[in-house]
């Protein structure tokens, strides 16, 4: 990619402000957040992925868009995962094993039910607007 | 069929034990006669950490907040919110009006935390650096470049109030403004992102979720100061951090937001980074410098302070990871905005690694001017096993060790400096009554004394003299005399030692005397440790009177010295007893004692 010029930087900014809000890139409507903080993979984030990618694949969803990001700061709840559903409240699940990532994808990607004993509270509001 | 609305009651041990159970049944009762059934979901949560004001009940997608929420209230909640629409305002959490420090319009009325520094953590993908621009990310740096003169960005910083967030407090503007007052020249910015403390991850966190925020406020304090090249110095034990920086770093520059002539300005800057081996002593900034030149990581004293005479001898300035990741936002929002959150000397807010015997621990971020128990007892859900609060230790080896009493005492420099702690780098680690006072300490000074570089007296001979008092004290051998010894030697380190390692090392021990003393006495004078932690003053008796010879201890001794036969009163052979409490907990009739 060349580099970038002041407007350059800016109109990259709006489109992938655009493209976050609207948390649809590639017609990927619904994300999979997964904490891979150094406190997440030791609790075992990376297995959380990896079952992740392997039950949307075995059920042939393709609308999912599986990502990583660094450590919310639910440290005792690791692994967390954070579920983006359009029409479904934003929820974060902590404590998120190999079992309860396959309960996310049926649950609640495909049925549109929330999890049990699973969620956590967002631990701050988000200043970026 | 989808759901319109959700209540998630929460499934915290706290909240269960408060009728929690009862309260899902009420509530899905409720729901059933009111025939909403098929609308609402009733979800049982995770612990939500608000424990002291449970059991906790959150209606999804508004948002609604309900404390104290007893079975008695489902018939409200779901005929008056969910069916009328209306809030049940006395479940509603009431805010202490006047309390709040932070006066940021729209935050959520209950939420104690609001994240600066860790606005992108768990929300962006840190290898992304299109994540990061998306979130304002750079837009800093392109602030200052095209409508800011270097002055105006020295002044903004200084205005902000902003102080560094790496354990002494300086303000971040002064250094700044002394760099940038040099003539011009070869000058470095250097980041320390050497974090030491036992039991703080707070810098490592924000570079594992947010890396580019810290280049971009790098950025622009080079571009403030007048420097072209810039250092991070970070720890190899830090290897996904690393990683992570070093990704960043290639995409900054792919995208020619690091570099020559950035975004096709005059501004040119490059950033490299240096790794340590992990030495305490090496985020001390003159003993940082040192390492990055290639030469064994010692102090100096000072001055000449860095910003005049830094990196091989050329104005430098090194800030802290949290600080800097301060920065961008100050840009964007202005100094005036962030002076707006804190107190009076203390602006902006403070990340915290939150560990120790908390049900919650965690990371978390909060605006000056918190306290210790909303910490603690609000974000942290409480002492874990519903034990005892004992004390809290804030600043890790050069802080001080505070006491119940304080609990209340809002968290900023000066209230901290106050009660003999410091703020430190972030550590707070939470003790219950089961952690003793005499070995917390002693567990520091080993600390201290294990990295102490030995470049000067106090602290090498100090340090070393203190853990042998303190040792002595622990294995019931302590004398009255002693504390006298230890509170001059204490006086003397934080007076005469060249760096701040030295200067703070004996702040656990001195706080623990002013605020456990009767603690050092009972080990001194009657050879007790109430916590039973010290295991030469540790005794395991079982009581033959009320031993039934069930035989669970002999059983659970890891080194099986319990002997006696079913239906008969044990005994423990002292002599081979580790001290390690298996028996004092397994037993269910009170038969064996500690003493």
């Amino acid at each position: 990619m060349a580099k970038l010029t002041l407007e350059g930087l800016r109109k990259l900014r709006e489109e992938k402000k655009q493209s976050m809000d609207l948390r649809d890139s590639d017609n990927k409507n619904v994300q999979i957040v997964v904490g891979m903080g150094t406190c997440g993979i030791a609790a075992g984030a990376k297995d959380t992925f990896g079952t992740l990618i392997d039950v949307l694949a075995e059920k042939g969803i393709v609308n999912v868009l599986v990502r990583q990001t660094g450590c919310m700061g639910l440290c005792h709840s690791e692994p967390t995962v954070e579920v983006v559903v359009p029409d479904m409240p934003t929820v974060i699940y902590g404590n998120v094993d190999a079992k309860v990532a396959r309960d996310i994808v049926e649950k609640h990607v495909i049925a549109h039910t929330l999890l049990d004993n699973h969620i956590c509270d967002k631990p701050a509001i988000d200043i970026v607007k | 069929m989808a759901f319109k609305q959700y209540i998630l009651v929460c499934g915290g041990t706290a909240c269960d034990s408060n009728h929690g159970v009862e309260l899902s049944k009420a509530l899905k009762s409720e729901l059933e006669t009111a025939g909403l059934k098929d609308d609402v979901q009733i979800v049982r949560t995770g612990c939500l950490g608000f424990c002291e004001k449970g059991p906790i009940v959150k209606i999804l997608p508004e948002n609604t907040f309900y404390v104290c929420v007893g079975p008695d209230d489902a018939r409200e909640i779901v005929q008056e919110h969910l069916v009328k629409g209306r809030v049940v305002d006395r479940l509603l959490y009431n805010h202490k009006q006047g309390k709040s420090l932070v006066d940021i319009e729209g935050i959520d009325f209950y939420q104690k935390q609001f994240r600066i520094v860790l606005r992108n953590c768990g929300v962006i993908d840190p290898d992304k650096i299109d994540d990061y621009i998306a979130r304002e990310g750079y837009q800093a740096l392109e602030k200052v470049l095209f409508a800011m003169k270097p002055a105006d960005v020295v002044a903004e910083v200084l205005k902000s109030g902003l102080r560094g967030r790496g354990g002494a407090g300086f303000p971040t503007g002064k250094k700044w403004e002394f760099a940038a007052a040099q003539p011009k020249g070869q000058k470095y910015m250097v980041c320390n992102a050497d974090e030491g403390d036992p039991g703080a991850y707070m810098d490592r966190s924000t570079l594992e979720g947010d890396p580019h925020s810290v280049l971009e406020a790098m950025m622009i304090a080079g571009y403030a100061i007048g420097a072209s090249k810039g250092f991070i110095y970070i720890r190899a034990e830090y290897p996904l951090a690393v990683q992570r920086l070093e990704t960043a770093i290639a995409a900054a520059r792919e995208y020619g937001l690091m570099g020559e002539n950035i975004l096709g300005s005059d501004f040119s800057f490059d950033i490299e980074i240096r790794l340590g081996a992990g030495a305490f002593v090496c985020g001390e900034e003159t003993a940082l410098l040192a390492s990055i030149e290639g030469n064994r990581g010692m102090p100096r004293p000072r001055p000449p302070f860095p910003a005049v005479k830094g990196l091989w001898g050329r104005p430098t300035v090194i800030n802290n990871v949290e600080t800097l990741a301060n920065i961008p936002v100050i840009i964007n929002r202005g100094a005036e905005w962030f002076s707006k959150i804190g107190t009076a000397d203390s602006k902006g807010t403070k990340v915290f690694a939150l560990t120790g015997k908390v049900n919650n621990s965690g990371l978390i971020e909060v605006p000056m001017g918190t306290t210790l128990r909303e910490i603690i007892f609000e974000i942290g859900g409480g002492i874990k096993d519903g034990r005892q609060f004992k004390a809290a230790q804030t600043g890790g080896p050069s802080g001080g060790i505070i006491p119940p009493q304080f609990l209340d005492t809002p968290i900023d420099y000066g209230s901290l400096a106050k009660i003999g702690s410091i703020m430190g780098s972030g550590g707070l680690i939470v003790m219950d009554d089961t952690d003793c006072i005499v070995d917390i300490a002693k567990f520091y000074l080993d600390f201290t004394v294990d990295e102490s570089c030995g470049k000067c007296a106090p602290c090498r001979i100090g340090g070393r003299k203190l853990l042998t008092y303190l040792t002595r004290i622990s294995d019931g051998r302590g004398q009255r005399k002693d504390i006298e010894d230890m509170k001059n030697i204490s006086d003397a380190m934080a007076r005469a030692s060249l760096c701040g390692l030295g200067q703070t090392a004996s702040n656990p021990v001195q706080s623990s005397l002013r605020y456990f003393m009767d603690e050092y006495l009972e080990h001194i004078d009657g050879q007790k440790c109430r916590a039973g932690k010290c295991k030469k003053l540790v005794k395991f008796l079982i009581h033959e009177d009320k031993c039934v010879g069930c035989t669970l201890c002999a059983r659970n001794c890891p080194v099986s010295c319990i002997a006696g036969s079913v239906k008969k009163p044990h005994v423990i052979d002292q002599s081979k007893c580790i001290k390690c409490g298996v028996c004092f907990e397994k037993c269910k009739f009170g038969a064996i004692t500690r003493g």
